[in-house]
């Protein structure tokens, strides 16, 4: 029984990579320091995975960004110095938040830019109509149409 | 045999909507009522051709035919029935038939029960829904055939990808798809009214329904899609903000927007240019969702570069569909004329503003999405949108739009008493501080804004059972009299309140997941405990265990919470050794609508596992939301009112009362 444990065990470890994120041994002694670790982590890519922050990937890189971040923070960085680290290393597409930079400066006003366009758009709309007046009136019907309504009215007035 | 009779009757699918995309059209100019029938009796034929086919793949798949090359790439012999069937949605080209087979579905159904529609209207709406049709049956039958053979047929296949060996598999993507793909109805709609340069109100209410379809599909495939991630990908997580799932989203903000300003079109004539427009942006997304996960482009703009003849098909389809209708619209929408004119404060113009804020915060998701992309194609700017930017960016544009809910169906058509709606929704605010102020108490020190999200999502539901309330009279007429006016209520009314009320549901349980959620990360032994959130688990042992086409590894642990043994959680790691990759299968405890959570990781050499133990509190909320919300769909869809086709006169009724 012991030994087919271990063989299975070998054929886990060799089938498959580390299926955790943050792994056991990585974990700081303080709690502050590892919490900063993992706030950090949540904010930076695995750059080898689909999307992933390192802090929910198994690969091995996101191991290593994972081990570099609280060695930067052992060393006494502070978070944002941690980032310029990371971000003078791998560059900007490590960060999962982009930097409010000229090349994303159109992602982050995107939403107020729409709501303030989009807000005074209502507002002259709504303006002109004011002055426009009454309703419309509705189009008139087309021979098809008034020859089912005919056909339906004198449904109605059949079965009742 | 059966792989070459599904290829041709595959073919046949495309000839018919070949036929159906052009025959309708030329007798709606024609005015010939027998070329318009045409569309009927071919879209229904056209389901039956696509239905052969798709079960003739599944046939394959379930026989294990490995001379077929999917059958072969992705089914195993030993692999249980279920994933079978399940596997062959489970690839590319079986996922692309099946999506096909649901337009089919849906051209069949508004052939079957499209009898109350203008018979040029009907013409035109199955011709649209042809053209898409033969695009993606050009695309299955040039890129992607699923009943290719192997010159030399293996003896075994390669498996489905262990992660898919899910019941999930089994309902998500049914389900996302019909939700997908519903939205072309309404595409279909649309394009037909510009064609034919007409609109009213009475396209807005044949168009509804098969929306809310679409919209409640679409929801529940949405949830289930996260619930499986939560508890297949082992670490607890349920939404990732992947471009895969944006995919998805989009279409969903998008169409929750067309169904409120489709209600205003409807009820008041009003918003017309704007209700062709969302329709044709619903399905634009969709179709842009279905590109972006099938060309491979956001993987990375360099596989998309290596194989593009898929990539390529699929952008050409989605310019010619995206820019054709587009075109059309700005050619033909200023002939629509805008009726129905409303104040600013007055329901039409709270449907307003749900619409700005979900177009808004759909425009977030898109440029979020592709962005990156553009910036690494035209600037050679390398970076990346995740998680943490659309908290800060999505996230307030909902609370705004939420902050709006509660009173939305309060307010009159036409010109609204804000005031007065704002004192009848006292109450609902004042429930709402109330909770900020005991969640603020308790869990004094952590952050502010937990507590007032979950304030925002008490005052939502609050806000939803004041509307029934005073639609029915509730706590100020003789309960009888309440009882009475509830079931007279209209239908739509209860949806519109159950919908409401799941958003607030869903916000309050993700607000305490990601905020309260305790985790306990170490090595265990046997007989070592765990402590978590007040709850001890003792590692028993572990154990193996040969399954059909995997062995694994169990973990037992006794959970018991202040001495009191409550249940055995067993997670477990499998190991499917024809792929050669391994999945793990969380163990969840249930208790109320929170939940305890094991993933197991890897065995050290000196017998110890790593595990990872969560406590998520209130978790299930965040999925029983948009269950409500559906249901609520469902409850809309039941009102007489919004039957398929325009309702008919109770005759029998009629028949029984004596003679005047």
């Amino acid at each position: 029984m012991r030994r087919m444990m271990a063989a299975f065990v070998a054929l886990m470890l060799l089938a498959a990579p580390a299926v955790h994120a943050v792994q056991p041994d990585e974990i700081m002694a303080d709690p502050v320091k590892e919490a900063r670790a993992r706030e950090l982590s949540r904010e930076l890519r695995c750059m080898v995975c689909q999307n992933q922050s390192i802090d929910d990937s198994d690969a091995p890189l996101a191991r290593d960004l994972r081990l570099l971040v609280r060695e930067r923070i052992a060393a006494g960085d502070s978070n944002s110095q941690v980032l310029d680290f990371l971000v003078a290393r791998y560059g900007e597409f490590v960060l999962l938040k982009p930097r409010f930079e000229r090349q994303t400066m159109l992602l982050w006003l995107l939403a107020p830019l729409l709501l303030a366009g989009g807000g005074f758009a209502l507002w002259r709309q709504n303006r002109r109509r004011a002055q426009d007046g009454a309703d419309v009136p509705t189009p008139p019907l087309t021979p098809d149409e008034q020859a089912r309504l005919a056909a339906l009215m004198s449904e109605d007035a059949k079965s009742s | 045999m059966i792989a070459e009779a599904g290829h041709y009757a595959l073919v046949l699918a495309l000839a018919l909507a070949l036929i159906q995309s052009f025959v309708p059209v030329i007798g709606a100019r024609l005015r010939d009522p027998a070329l318009m029938n045409v569309a009927r009796s071919t879209a229904l034929a056209q389901l039956l051709f696509v239905g052969a086919s798709f079960v003739a793949l599944v046939t394959l798949h379930v026989n294990s035919d490995f001379s077929v090359a999917n059958v072969y790439e992705n089914s195993h012999s030993m692999k249980p029935l279920i994933y079978k069937i399940t596997g062959v949605w489970g690839n590319h080209e079986g996922s692309m038939l099946l999506w096909v087979s649901i337009l089919a579905l849906f051209g069949g159904l508004v052939a079957a029960f499209g009898n109350n529609l203008p018979l040029s209207l009907r013409a035109h709406v199955l011709a649209v829904q042809a053209w898409i049709a033969s695009a993606f049956y050009l695309f299955i039958l040039i890129t992607s055939n699923p009943f290719l053979r192997i010159a030399n047929p293996p003896i075994e296949g390669r498996d489905l990808n262990p992660v898919l060996q899910d019941i999930g598999l089994a309902v998500h993507p049914p389900m996302l798809y019909l939700g997908y793909v519903g939205f072309s109805i309404s595409f279909s709609f649309a394009i037909a009214a510009l064609l034919e340069g007409r609109i009213d109100a009475a396209w807005a209410r044949w168009v509804r329904p098969w929306t809310l379809v679409a919209w409640i599909f679409l929801t529940l495939g949405i949830a289930m899609g996260s619930y499986w991630a939560y508890y297949e990908l082992g670490w607890g997580g349920w939404w990732f903000w992947d471009p895969v799932e944006n995919a998805s989203l989009m279409p969903w903000l998008a169409g929750t927007a067309l169904l409120h300003s489709a209600l205003v079109m409807e009820k008041r004539n009003a918003l017309k240019v704007w209700t062709i427009l969302l329709s044709i942006l619903t399905f634009s997304l969709s179709l842009l969702g279905t590109f972006l996960v099938r060309s491979g482009v956001i993987t990375s703009v360099h596989a998309f570069a290596n194989d593009p003849t898929r990539g390529v098909f699929i952008l050409l389809i989605l310019c010619l569909f995206i820019g054709g209708s587009l075109s059309l619209f700005a050619g033909r929408a200023t002939s629509l004329k805008q009726g129905g004119l409303f104040a600013p404060i007055s329901r039409e113009g709270a449907l307003v503003l749900n619409n700005l804020l979900l177009t808004v915060a759909c425009a977030v998701v898109l440029f979020g999405t592709l962005y990156p992309l553009a910036m690494e194609v035209l600037a050679d700017f390398k970076m990346s949108v995740g998680a943490p930017f659309y908290n800060l960016t999505f996230a307030p544009l909902f609370a705004l739009l939420l902050l709006a809910v509660p009173f939305g169906p309060m307010l009159a058509w036409k010109r609204g008493d804000l005031l007065g709606v704002t004192q009848r929704l006292l109450a609902a605010g004042v429930a709402g501080l109330v909770v900020v102020a005991i969640v603020w108490g308790w869990t004094r020190g952590g952050s502010a804004l937990a507590p007032l999200a979950i304030g925002l999502g008490v005052f939502v539901i609050a806000g939803a059972v004041t509307d029934i309330a005073e639609r029915t009279g509730l706590f100020r007429l003789p309960f009888a009299t309440t009882f009475h006016r509830a079931r007279g209520l209209p239908r739509s009314a209860w949806g519109t309140a159950f919908a409401h009320a799941g958003l607030g549901v869903a916000l309050i349980g993700i607000v305490c997941e990601t905020t309260w959620n305790s985790e306990y990360i170490a090595t265990m032994k046997p007989n070592d405990v765990a402590q978590v959130a007040g709850y001890e688990l003792k590692l028993d042992g572990l154990l193996e265990r040969q399954g059909p086409n995997y062995r694994e590894m169990i973990a037992q642990f006794n959970v018991s919470h202040g001495g009191e043994a409550l249940s055995v959680m067993t997670p477990s790691k499998r190991s499917f050794t024809t792929r050669g990759s391994s999945t793990t299968e969380a163990a969840l405890l249930t208790r109320g609508a929170s939940q305890l959570y094991i993933s197991l990781g890897d065995v050290t050499a000196d017998g110890a596992i790593a595990v990872r133990i969560y406590h998520k509190p209130f978790v299930l909320m965040i999925w029983w939301g948009p269950v409500l919300m559906a249901f609520g769909g469902m409850l809309s869809l039941s009102d007489r009112r919004l039957r398929v086709g325009a309702p008919k006169p109770a005759r029998a009724k009629q028949r029984l009362q004596p003679a005047e």
